[in-house]
Protein backbone atom coordinates (compact mmCIF):
# COMPACT_ATOMS: atom_id res chain seq x y z
CA UNK A 1 0.00 0.00 0.00
CA UNK A 2 1.18 3.45 -0.73
CA UNK A 3 1.95 6.09 1.82
CA UNK A 4 -1.22 8.70 1.31
CA UNK A 5 1.07 12.37 0.15
CA UNK A 6 -0.61 14.06 3.32
CA UNK A 7 1.64 11.78 5.45
CA UNK A 8 4.72 13.58 3.80
CA UNK A 9 3.46 17.01 4.01
CA UNK A 10 3.00 16.20 8.18
CA UNK A 11 6.17 15.16 8.28
CA UNK A 12 7.19 18.22 6.58
CA UNK A 13 5.07 20.27 8.93
CA UNK A 14 6.26 18.53 12.08
CA UNK A 15 9.99 18.77 11.26
CA UNK A 16 9.92 22.81 10.45
CA UNK A 17 8.56 23.39 13.84
CA UNK A 18 11.18 21.41 15.64
CA UNK A 19 13.14 23.74 13.69
CA UNK A 20 11.35 26.81 14.27
CA UNK A 21 11.65 25.98 17.75
CA UNK A 22 15.57 25.87 17.76
CA UNK A 23 15.86 28.82 15.45
CA UNK A 24 14.10 30.75 17.47
CA UNK A 25 15.31 30.06 20.63
CA UNK A 26 18.55 30.86 19.35
CA UNK A 27 17.34 34.70 18.70
CA UNK A 28 18.80 36.83 20.66
CA UNK A 29 16.16 38.36 22.74
CA UNK A 30 17.43 42.10 22.08
CA UNK A 31 16.05 41.04 17.82
CA UNK A 32 12.99 39.88 19.38
CA UNK A 33 10.99 42.95 17.39
CA UNK A 34 12.52 42.45 14.46
CA UNK A 35 11.80 38.67 14.63
CA UNK A 36 7.64 39.73 14.92
CA UNK A 37 7.75 41.76 11.82
CA UNK A 38 10.13 39.25 10.12
CA UNK A 39 8.01 36.26 10.87
CA UNK A 40 5.12 38.65 9.69
CA UNK A 41 6.76 39.07 6.40
CA UNK A 42 7.39 35.45 5.71
CA UNK A 43 4.03 33.93 6.45
CA UNK A 44 2.84 36.17 3.97
CA UNK A 45 4.50 33.81 1.55
CA UNK A 46 0.36 32.92 1.61
CA UNK A 47 0.27 35.19 -1.66
CA UNK A 48 1.30 32.09 -3.40
CA UNK A 49 -2.30 30.75 -2.39
CA UNK A 50 -3.24 34.31 -3.89
CA UNK A 51 -2.04 34.06 -6.92
CA UNK A 52 -3.27 30.94 -7.96
CA UNK A 53 -6.55 31.71 -6.82
CA UNK A 54 -6.67 35.00 -8.61
CA UNK A 55 -4.72 34.02 -12.02
CA UNK A 56 -6.00 29.99 -12.93
CA UNK A 57 -9.06 28.86 -14.14
CA UNK A 58 -10.79 30.39 -17.38
CA UNK A 59 -9.05 33.09 -18.43
CA UNK A 60 -12.24 34.29 -20.50
CA UNK A 61 -13.70 35.35 -16.77
CA UNK A 62 -10.95 36.87 -14.92
CA UNK A 63 -13.69 38.88 -12.39
CA UNK A 64 -15.16 35.85 -11.21
CA UNK A 65 -16.25 35.60 -7.62
CA UNK A 66 -12.81 33.45 -6.49
CA UNK A 67 -10.63 35.25 -8.58
CA UNK A 68 -12.09 38.72 -6.89
CA UNK A 69 -11.20 36.80 -3.51
CA UNK A 70 -7.60 35.93 -4.74
CA UNK A 71 -6.95 39.73 -6.14
CA UNK A 72 -8.33 41.23 -2.24
CA UNK A 73 -5.40 38.17 -0.85
CA UNK A 74 -2.98 39.70 -2.92
CA UNK A 75 -3.40 43.54 -1.66
CA UNK A 76 -3.21 42.62 1.76
CA UNK A 77 -0.44 39.95 1.54
CA UNK A 78 2.02 42.53 -0.93
CA UNK A 79 1.13 45.45 1.90
CA UNK A 80 2.79 42.89 4.31
CA UNK A 81 5.74 41.44 2.48
CA UNK A 82 6.97 45.04 1.37
CA UNK A 83 5.77 46.65 4.66
CA UNK A 84 7.47 43.33 6.69
CA UNK A 85 10.71 43.57 5.18
CA UNK A 86 10.81 46.90 4.67
CA UNK A 87 10.27 47.98 8.29
CA UNK A 88 12.45 44.86 9.69
CA UNK A 89 15.59 46.30 7.24
CA UNK A 90 14.60 49.86 8.91
CA UNK A 91 15.11 48.48 12.24
CA UNK A 92 18.19 45.92 11.26
CA UNK A 93 20.18 48.88 9.74
CA UNK A 94 19.39 50.74 13.35
CA UNK A 95 21.93 48.14 15.35
CA UNK A 96 24.19 47.97 12.24
CA UNK A 97 24.97 51.69 12.46
CA UNK A 98 25.61 51.72 15.96
CA UNK A 99 28.33 49.28 16.09
CA UNK A 100 30.31 50.98 13.66
CA UNK A 101 29.89 54.02 15.40
CA UNK A 102 31.47 52.90 18.19
CA UNK A 103 34.24 51.61 17.19
CA UNK B 1 5.19 26.38 -17.46
CA UNK B 2 7.75 24.33 -15.33
CA UNK B 3 6.53 21.12 -13.90
CA UNK B 4 5.19 20.60 -10.33
CA UNK B 5 8.03 18.48 -9.20
CA UNK B 6 10.21 21.62 -10.31
CA UNK B 7 8.34 23.69 -8.96
CA UNK B 8 8.20 21.68 -5.48
CA UNK B 9 11.64 22.16 -5.38
CA UNK B 10 12.25 25.73 -5.55
CA UNK B 11 9.23 26.23 -3.01
CA UNK B 12 11.88 23.56 -0.79
CA UNK B 13 14.34 26.32 -1.54
CA UNK B 14 12.61 29.27 -0.07
CA UNK B 15 11.08 27.02 2.81
CA UNK B 16 14.81 26.96 3.68
CA UNK B 17 16.08 30.62 3.07
CA UNK B 18 13.13 31.16 5.64
CA UNK B 19 14.63 29.01 7.93
CA UNK B 20 18.27 30.70 7.50
CA UNK B 21 16.30 34.24 7.96
CA UNK B 22 15.48 33.61 11.28
CA UNK B 23 18.86 31.96 12.24
CA UNK B 24 20.08 35.40 10.93
CA UNK B 25 18.67 37.19 14.23
CA UNK B 26 21.05 34.98 15.94
CA UNK B 27 23.09 38.00 16.61
CA UNK B 28 23.04 41.44 15.19
CA UNK B 29 25.92 40.91 12.67
CA UNK B 30 24.40 38.68 10.65
CA UNK B 31 20.48 39.91 10.58
CA UNK B 32 20.43 41.81 7.52
CA UNK B 33 21.63 38.66 5.86
CA UNK B 34 19.20 36.98 7.28
CA UNK B 35 16.63 39.63 5.84
CA UNK B 36 18.13 39.53 2.53
CA UNK B 37 18.02 35.67 2.55
CA UNK B 38 13.78 36.00 3.45
CA UNK B 39 13.43 38.58 1.15
CA UNK B 40 15.22 36.15 -1.97
CA UNK B 41 12.48 32.89 -0.70
CA UNK B 42 10.06 35.26 -1.28
CA UNK B 43 10.79 36.30 -4.68
CA UNK B 44 11.25 32.73 -5.21
CA UNK B 45 8.29 31.45 -4.82
CA UNK B 46 6.05 34.55 -6.06
CA UNK B 47 8.59 34.10 -9.34
CA UNK B 48 7.40 29.92 -9.75
CA UNK B 49 4.08 30.22 -8.61
CA UNK B 50 3.44 32.71 -11.45
CA UNK B 51 5.87 30.59 -14.18
CA UNK B 52 3.82 27.50 -13.08
CA UNK B 53 0.83 28.84 -13.89
CA UNK B 54 2.15 29.67 -17.36
CA UNK B 55 -0.82 32.84 -17.63
CA UNK B 56 0.77 35.88 -18.62
CA UNK B 57 -2.93 37.24 -20.03
CA UNK B 58 -5.14 40.03 -18.67
CA UNK B 59 -4.87 38.32 -15.41
CA UNK B 60 -1.43 38.82 -14.91
CA UNK B 61 -1.33 42.69 -15.64
CA UNK B 62 -4.38 43.02 -13.13
CA UNK B 63 -2.29 40.68 -10.37
CA UNK B 64 0.57 43.40 -11.15
CA UNK B 65 -1.39 45.96 -10.43
CA UNK B 66 -3.24 44.98 -7.16
CA UNK B 67 0.73 43.85 -6.11
CA UNK B 68 1.94 46.74 -6.41
CA UNK B 69 -0.81 48.77 -5.12
CA UNK B 70 -0.53 46.48 -2.03
CA UNK B 71 3.54 46.88 -2.23
CA UNK B 72 3.42 50.56 -2.38
CA UNK B 73 0.97 51.16 0.79
CA UNK B 74 3.43 48.50 2.23
CA UNK B 75 6.30 50.10 1.94
CA UNK B 76 4.77 53.81 2.33
CA UNK B 77 3.96 52.74 5.95
CA UNK B 78 7.20 51.18 6.21
CA UNK B 79 9.41 54.33 6.02
CA UNK B 80 6.77 56.89 7.76
CA UNK B 81 5.73 54.60 10.74
CA UNK B 82 7.76 55.78 14.04
CA UNK B 83 9.39 52.97 16.02
CA UNK B 84 7.38 53.40 18.73
CA UNK B 85 4.51 52.76 17.00
CA UNK B 86 5.88 49.17 16.07
CA UNK B 87 3.63 46.76 18.57
CA UNK B 88 0.32 48.31 16.39
CA UNK B 89 2.09 48.28 13.45
CA UNK B 90 2.83 44.42 14.16
CA UNK B 91 -0.51 44.19 15.10
CA UNK B 92 -2.30 45.77 11.93
CA UNK B 93 0.27 43.38 9.80
CA UNK B 94 -1.08 40.09 11.73
CA UNK B 95 -4.78 41.09 10.65
CA UNK B 96 -3.83 41.08 6.96
CA UNK B 97 -2.04 38.04 7.41
CA UNK B 98 -5.37 36.49 8.67
CA UNK B 99 -7.71 38.31 6.25
CA UNK B 100 -5.39 37.36 3.39
CA UNK B 101 -5.53 33.62 4.74
CA UNK B 102 -9.42 33.79 5.33
CA UNK B 103 -9.84 34.77 1.03
CA UNK B 104 -7.39 32.36 -0.22
CA UNK B 105 -9.56 29.18 1.74
CA UNK B 106 -13.04 31.03 0.68
CA UNK B 107 -11.58 30.87 -2.93
CA UNK B 108 -10.61 27.86 -2.64
CA UNK B 109 -13.94 26.81 -1.17
CA UNK B 110 -15.76 28.21 -4.34
CA UNK B 111 -13.41 26.87 -7.10
CA UNK B 112 -11.98 24.10 -6.40
CA UNK B 113 -10.91 22.84 -9.31
CA UNK B 114 -7.82 25.18 -10.13
CA UNK B 115 -6.42 23.74 -6.65
CA UNK B 116 -7.07 20.52 -7.84
CA UNK B 117 -9.22 19.71 -4.65
CA UNK B 118 -11.97 18.16 -5.94
CA UNK B 119 -15.33 20.17 -7.86
CA UNK B 120 -17.83 22.37 -6.06
CA UNK B 121 -20.34 20.31 -3.88
CA UNK B 122 -17.52 17.14 -3.83
CA UNK B 123 -14.19 18.37 -2.35
CA UNK B 124 -11.80 16.20 -0.81
CA UNK B 125 -12.78 15.89 3.06
CA UNK B 126 -9.42 16.24 4.11
CA UNK B 127 -9.12 19.06 1.69
CA UNK B 128 -12.45 20.78 3.82
CA UNK B 129 -10.76 20.61 7.01
CA UNK B 130 -7.64 21.90 5.90
CA UNK B 131 -9.22 24.67 4.87
CA UNK B 132 -11.98 25.07 7.53
CA UNK B 133 -9.17 25.20 9.99
CA UNK B 134 -7.09 27.61 7.93
CA UNK B 135 -10.10 30.00 7.17
CA UNK B 136 -11.02 29.58 10.91
CA UNK B 137 -7.49 30.50 12.91
CA UNK B 138 -7.55 33.36 9.74
CA UNK B 139 -10.27 35.06 10.72
CA UNK B 140 -9.95 34.60 14.74
CA UNK B 141 -6.13 36.13 13.65
CA UNK B 142 -8.04 38.70 12.14
CA UNK B 143 -9.97 40.51 14.35
CA UNK B 144 -8.01 39.44 17.46
CA UNK B 145 -5.60 41.33 15.98
CA UNK B 146 -7.66 44.41 15.10
CA UNK B 147 -8.72 44.76 18.49
CA UNK B 148 -5.41 44.15 19.87
CA UNK B 149 -4.37 47.46 17.08
CA UNK B 150 -6.65 49.36 18.89
CA UNK B 151 -6.34 48.87 22.10
CA UNK B 152 -2.86 49.60 21.09
CA UNK B 153 -3.41 52.79 19.21
CA UNK B 154 -5.12 53.82 22.51
CA UNK B 155 -8.31 54.06 20.13
CA UNK B 156 -10.11 51.34 22.35
CA UNK B 157 -9.48 51.41 26.35
CA UNK B 158 -6.34 49.38 27.18
CA UNK B 159 -8.50 48.57 30.29
CA UNK B 160 -10.12 44.53 29.98
CA UNK B 161 -13.61 44.13 29.52
CA UNK B 162 -15.00 41.43 30.96
CA UNK B 163 -18.80 39.96 31.69
CA UNK B 164 -20.21 36.89 32.86
CA UNK B 165 -19.97 33.64 31.27
CA UNK B 166 -17.36 34.55 28.84
CA UNK B 167 -15.28 31.80 28.59
CA UNK B 168 -18.34 29.44 28.92
CA UNK B 169 -19.61 31.38 25.82
CA UNK B 170 -15.81 31.15 23.71
CA UNK B 171 -15.92 27.52 24.42
CA UNK B 172 -19.12 27.11 23.13
CA UNK B 173 -18.04 28.97 20.33
CA UNK B 174 -15.09 26.87 19.54
CA UNK B 175 -17.25 23.52 19.71
CA UNK B 176 -20.28 24.71 17.22
CA UNK B 177 -16.66 25.39 14.78
CA UNK B 178 -15.86 21.75 14.85
CA UNK B 179 -19.80 20.73 14.70
CA UNK B 180 -20.26 22.97 11.75
CA UNK B 181 -16.74 21.81 10.49
CA UNK B 182 -18.00 17.88 10.67
CA UNK B 183 -21.26 18.90 8.76
CA UNK B 184 -19.56 20.98 6.42
CA UNK B 185 -17.78 17.50 5.87
CA UNK B 186 -20.86 15.34 5.23
CA UNK B 187 -23.19 18.41 3.34
CA UNK B 188 -20.43 20.32 1.29
CA UNK B 189 -22.74 23.52 2.37
CA UNK B 190 -21.58 26.78 1.23
CA UNK B 191 -23.67 28.21 3.65
CA UNK B 192 -22.10 26.53 6.78
CA UNK B 193 -18.53 27.35 5.48
CA UNK B 194 -19.45 31.09 5.98
CA UNK B 195 -21.29 30.59 9.12
CA UNK B 196 -17.26 28.90 10.05
CA UNK B 197 -15.54 32.16 9.30
CA UNK B 198 -18.43 34.31 10.83
CA UNK B 199 -18.23 32.56 14.21
CA UNK B 200 -14.27 32.50 14.16
CA UNK B 201 -14.42 36.57 13.34
CA UNK B 202 -16.75 36.86 16.62
CA UNK B 203 -13.99 34.71 18.70
CA UNK B 204 -11.40 36.54 17.97
CA UNK B 205 -13.08 39.35 19.04
CA UNK B 206 -13.80 38.23 22.37
CA UNK B 207 -10.88 36.60 22.97
CA UNK B 208 -9.02 40.08 23.05
CA UNK B 209 -11.48 41.92 24.57
CA UNK B 210 -10.88 40.84 28.21
CA UNK B 211 -7.10 41.68 28.01
CA UNK B 212 -5.91 44.44 29.51
CA UNK B 213 -2.95 46.95 27.97
CA UNK B 214 0.32 45.50 30.04
CA UNK B 215 -0.85 42.04 28.53
CA UNK B 216 -0.27 42.94 25.10
CA UNK B 217 3.35 41.77 24.75
CA UNK B 218 1.37 37.97 25.39
CA UNK B 219 -0.93 38.91 22.82
CA UNK B 220 0.83 40.09 20.08
CA UNK B 221 3.64 36.79 20.44
CA UNK B 222 -0.01 34.70 20.58
CA UNK B 223 -1.13 36.42 17.59
CA UNK B 224 1.61 35.71 15.69
CA UNK B 225 1.64 32.18 16.11
CA UNK B 226 -2.08 32.08 15.27
CA UNK B 227 -1.28 33.89 11.35
CA UNK B 228 1.88 31.27 11.29
CA UNK B 229 -1.30 28.15 11.90
CA UNK B 230 -3.54 29.52 9.01
CA UNK B 231 -0.73 29.99 6.45
CA UNK B 232 0.10 26.08 7.68
CA UNK B 233 -3.37 25.25 7.35
CA UNK B 234 -3.74 27.12 4.03
CA UNK B 235 -0.37 25.49 2.97
CA UNK B 236 -1.81 21.39 3.66
CA UNK B 237 -4.92 22.84 1.55
CA UNK B 238 -2.58 24.19 -1.27
CA UNK B 239 -0.42 21.22 -1.12
CA UNK B 240 2.46 23.82 -0.22
CA UNK B 241 5.59 22.92 0.87
CA UNK B 242 7.32 27.02 1.35
CA UNK B 243 3.88 27.32 2.75
CA UNK B 244 3.63 24.50 5.52
CA UNK B 245 7.39 25.00 6.55
CA UNK B 246 6.94 29.22 6.51
CA UNK B 247 3.46 28.30 8.65
CA UNK B 248 5.42 25.81 11.54
CA UNK B 249 8.58 28.68 12.06
CA UNK B 250 5.96 31.23 12.42
CA UNK B 251 3.49 29.50 14.43
CA UNK B 252 6.60 28.24 16.94
CA UNK B 253 8.35 31.31 16.73
CA UNK B 254 5.32 33.14 18.35
CA UNK B 255 4.59 30.39 20.54
CA UNK B 256 8.42 30.61 22.24
CA UNK B 257 7.44 34.41 22.06
CA UNK B 258 4.61 34.05 24.10
CA UNK B 259 6.02 31.80 26.61
CA UNK B 260 9.17 34.37 27.43
CA UNK B 261 6.58 37.03 27.69
CA UNK B 262 4.54 34.80 30.26
CA UNK B 263 7.34 34.14 32.09
CA UNK B 264 8.66 37.40 32.15
CA UNK B 265 5.48 38.12 34.16
CA UNK B 266 5.04 34.74 35.86
CA UNK B 267 1.67 34.25 34.61
CA UNK B 268 0.56 31.33 33.32
CA UNK B 269 -0.26 31.68 29.49
CA UNK B 270 -4.02 30.57 30.55
CA UNK B 271 -4.33 33.22 33.50
CA UNK B 272 -3.55 36.01 30.90
CA UNK B 273 -6.06 34.34 28.34
CA UNK B 274 -8.85 34.38 30.61
CA UNK B 275 -8.12 37.80 30.96
CA UNK B 276 -6.96 40.89 33.30
CA UNK B 277 -5.77 41.14 36.73
CA UNK B 278 -9.55 41.11 38.02
CA UNK B 279 -11.12 42.81 40.44
CA UNK B 280 -8.91 41.57 43.61
CA UNK B 281 -6.13 43.46 43.38
CA UNK B 282 -8.14 46.78 43.65
CA UNK B 283 -8.70 46.66 47.19
CA UNK B 284 -4.98 46.43 47.85
CA UNK B 285 -4.17 49.47 46.07
CA UNK B 286 -6.90 51.59 48.35
CA UNK B 287 -5.36 49.39 51.35
CA UNK B 288 -2.42 51.79 50.34
CA UNK B 289 -3.87 54.84 49.76
CA UNK B 290 -2.73 56.28 52.93
CA UNK B 291 0.23 58.62 52.13
CA UNK B 292 3.24 57.44 53.05
CA UNK B 293 6.48 59.84 52.79
CA UNK B 294 8.25 59.84 49.91
CA UNK B 295 11.18 61.39 49.00
CA UNK B 296 10.94 63.60 45.89
CA UNK B 297 13.75 65.84 44.05
CA UNK B 298 13.93 67.86 40.99
CA UNK B 299 16.74 67.73 38.09
CA UNK B 300 19.27 69.57 40.04
CA UNK B 301 19.27 66.97 42.95
CA UNK B 302 19.47 64.32 39.97
CA UNK B 303 22.27 65.76 38.23
CA UNK B 304 23.94 65.97 41.24
CA UNK B 305 23.79 62.28 42.53
CA UNK B 306 24.44 60.81 39.08
CA UNK B 307 27.51 63.76 38.81
CA UNK B 308 29.20 61.78 41.48
CA UNK B 309 28.49 58.32 40.89
CA UNK B 310 30.86 56.21 38.79
CA UNK B 311 28.36 53.74 37.40
CA UNK B 312 24.90 54.25 36.38
CA UNK B 313 21.96 51.41 35.25
CA UNK B 314 19.03 52.51 33.06
CA UNK B 315 15.93 51.10 33.52
CA UNK B 316 13.53 51.84 30.60
CA UNK B 317 10.44 51.16 30.71
CA UNK B 318 6.81 51.62 28.73
CA UNK B 319 6.46 55.20 29.89
CA UNK B 320 9.87 56.17 28.01
CA UNK B 321 8.01 55.09 24.64
CA UNK B 322 5.14 56.66 25.90
CA UNK B 323 7.32 59.97 26.34
CA UNK B 324 9.41 59.32 23.39
CA UNK B 325 12.07 59.95 25.47
CA UNK B 326 14.69 57.64 24.19
CA UNK B 327 16.54 60.37 22.15
CA UNK B 328 16.56 62.75 25.05
CA UNK B 329 18.25 59.65 27.47
CA UNK B 330 20.77 59.05 24.97
CA UNK B 331 21.93 62.63 25.06
CA UNK B 332 22.05 62.52 29.01
CA UNK B 333 24.12 59.13 28.92
CA UNK B 334 26.45 61.01 26.38
CA UNK B 335 26.93 63.53 29.06
CA UNK B 336 27.51 61.27 31.61
CA UNK B 337 30.10 59.10 29.28
CA UNK B 338 32.07 62.44 28.59
CA UNK B 339 32.04 62.38 32.53
CA UNK B 340 33.86 58.95 32.87
CA UNK B 341 30.87 57.40 33.86
CA UNK B 342 29.87 53.78 33.38
CA UNK B 343 25.99 53.30 32.05
CA UNK B 344 24.82 50.68 31.32
CA UNK B 345 20.44 49.52 30.48
CA UNK B 346 18.69 46.86 31.88
CA UNK B 347 15.56 45.30 29.78
CA UNK B 348 13.12 43.76 31.58
CA UNK B 349 11.31 40.62 29.35
CA UNK B 350 8.26 42.50 29.15
CA UNK B 351 9.51 46.31 29.14
CA UNK B 352 7.21 47.44 26.72
CA UNK B 353 4.08 46.50 24.83
CA UNK B 354 5.99 43.69 22.76
CA UNK B 355 9.24 41.47 23.20
CA UNK B 356 12.26 43.25 22.28
CA UNK B 357 10.31 46.74 22.40
CA UNK B 358 12.93 48.78 24.44
CA UNK B 359 15.84 47.28 22.67
CA UNK B 360 14.71 49.04 18.94
CA UNK B 361 14.27 51.98 20.55
CA UNK B 362 17.24 52.16 21.90
CA UNK B 363 18.95 51.04 19.00
CA UNK B 364 16.75 53.82 17.17
CA UNK B 365 18.42 56.13 19.85
CA UNK B 366 22.04 54.96 18.86
CA UNK B 367 22.46 53.10 22.02
CA UNK B 368 25.13 50.24 21.28
CA UNK B 369 23.69 47.70 21.60
CA UNK B 370 26.73 45.66 23.69
CA UNK B 371 25.30 48.59 26.78
CA UNK B 372 22.05 46.86 26.79
CA UNK B 373 21.27 43.79 28.65
CA UNK B 374 18.92 41.39 29.62
CA UNK B 375 17.54 40.63 33.33
CA UNK B 376 19.92 38.16 34.03
CA UNK B 377 22.97 39.07 32.35
CA UNK B 378 22.73 42.48 34.85
CA UNK B 379 20.96 41.98 38.02
CA UNK B 380 23.67 41.46 39.88
CA UNK B 381 25.57 44.35 39.09
CA UNK B 382 22.58 46.53 40.91
CA UNK B 383 24.44 46.06 43.77
CA UNK B 384 27.60 47.72 42.80
CA UNK B 385 25.86 50.38 40.81
CA UNK B 386 25.85 53.71 42.29
CA UNK B 387 22.72 55.14 40.83
CA UNK B 388 19.91 53.48 39.09
CA UNK B 389 17.48 55.63 36.86
CA UNK B 390 14.22 54.39 36.39
CA UNK B 391 12.55 55.94 33.71
CA UNK B 392 8.92 55.02 32.50
CA UNK B 393 8.97 50.90 33.90
CA UNK B 394 7.04 50.48 37.51
CA UNK B 395 6.01 46.81 38.66
CA UNK B 396 9.12 44.86 36.98
CA UNK B 397 11.25 47.06 39.37
CA UNK B 398 8.78 46.47 42.70
CA UNK B 399 10.63 44.17 45.18
CA UNK B 400 7.34 42.93 46.73
CA UNK B 401 7.49 40.72 43.80
CA UNK B 402 10.24 38.77 46.13
CA UNK B 403 9.02 39.75 49.58
CA UNK B 404 5.41 39.57 50.11
CA UNK B 405 3.77 35.99 48.84
CA UNK B 406 0.39 37.96 49.05
CA UNK B 407 1.18 40.36 46.10
CA UNK B 408 -0.36 39.65 42.92
CA UNK B 409 3.13 39.55 41.44
CA UNK B 410 4.57 37.60 43.79
CA UNK B 411 7.06 35.47 41.79
CA UNK B 412 8.12 37.86 38.94
CA UNK B 413 11.32 37.98 37.80
CA UNK B 414 12.35 42.05 38.85
CA UNK B 415 15.11 43.65 38.23
CA UNK B 416 16.57 44.18 41.72
CA UNK B 417 16.90 48.21 41.62
CA UNK B 418 16.55 48.76 45.29
CA UNK B 419 20.23 47.48 45.67
CA UNK B 420 21.59 50.31 44.20
CA UNK B 421 23.43 52.79 46.43
CA UNK B 422 20.40 55.67 45.29
CA UNK B 423 17.38 55.26 43.03
CA UNK B 424 16.23 58.10 40.81
CA UNK B 425 12.48 57.12 39.81
CA UNK B 426 10.97 59.63 37.01
CA UNK B 427 7.41 59.45 37.32
CA UNK B 428 4.65 61.73 36.77
CA UNK B 429 2.75 60.73 39.49
CA UNK B 430 3.03 57.92 42.63
CA UNK B 431 0.04 56.24 41.19
CA UNK B 432 0.45 52.85 40.96
CA UNK B 433 1.43 50.52 37.61
CA UNK B 434 -0.67 48.07 35.97
CA UNK B 435 -0.98 45.76 38.02
CA UNK B 436 -2.54 48.16 40.67
CA UNK B 437 0.19 47.77 43.13
CA UNK B 438 2.19 49.87 45.14
CA UNK B 439 5.89 49.97 44.12
CA UNK B 440 7.81 49.90 47.44
CA UNK B 441 10.55 51.13 45.86
CA UNK B 442 8.72 54.56 46.25
CA UNK B 443 9.33 54.70 49.72
CA UNK B 444 12.60 53.50 50.45
CA UNK B 445 15.80 55.84 52.12
CA UNK B 446 17.64 55.64 48.92
CA UNK B 447 14.83 56.67 46.34
CA UNK B 448 14.61 59.86 44.86
CA UNK B 449 10.92 60.98 42.98
CA UNK B 450 11.51 62.79 40.03
CA UNK B 451 8.09 63.96 39.47
CA UNK B 452 7.18 65.16 35.59
CA UNK B 453 6.90 63.97 32.25
CA UNK B 454 10.09 61.84 31.81
CA UNK B 455 11.33 63.49 28.50
CA UNK B 456 11.27 67.05 30.11
CA UNK B 457 12.92 65.77 33.27
CA UNK B 458 15.77 63.67 31.06
CA UNK B 459 16.65 67.18 29.15
CA UNK B 460 16.44 69.49 32.66
CA UNK B 461 18.91 67.09 33.88
CA UNK B 462 20.98 67.02 31.41
CA UNK B 463 21.47 71.08 31.40
CA UNK B 464 21.96 70.80 35.02
CA UNK B 465 24.97 68.43 34.31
Amino acid sequence: MEIDPFIFRLSIFILSIFVGYYVVWSVTPSLHTPLMSVTNAISSVIIVGAIIAALAGSSENIFDKANIFGYMAIVLAAVNIFGGFLVTQRMLAMYKKKKKGKK
Amino acid sequence: MISANLSAIFYLISGVLFILALRGLSSPETSRQGNFFGILGMLIAITVTLLSIGNFSTGFLYLLIFFLIGGSIGAFIAFKIPMTAMPELVAGFHSLVGLAAVFVAISAFLNPEIFNLGSIGAIKIASLIEMSLGASIGAITFTGSIIAFLKLRGIMSGSPITFVGQHLINLLLGLSIVVIIFYLCKLQSELLFWCIIAISLLIGILLIIPIGGADMPVVISMLNSYSGWAAAGIGFTLENTALIITGALVGSSGAILSYIMCKGMNRSFFSVILGGFGASEQSSELKNKDQRPVKSGNADDAAFLMKNASSVIIVPGYGMAVAQAQHALREMVDTLKKNDIKVSYAIHPVAGRMPGHMNVLLAEANVPYDEVFELDEINNDFANADVAFVIGANDVTNPVAKTDPQSPIYGMPVLDVEKCKSVLFVKRSLSPGYAGIDNELFYKENTLMLFDDAKKMTEEITKNL
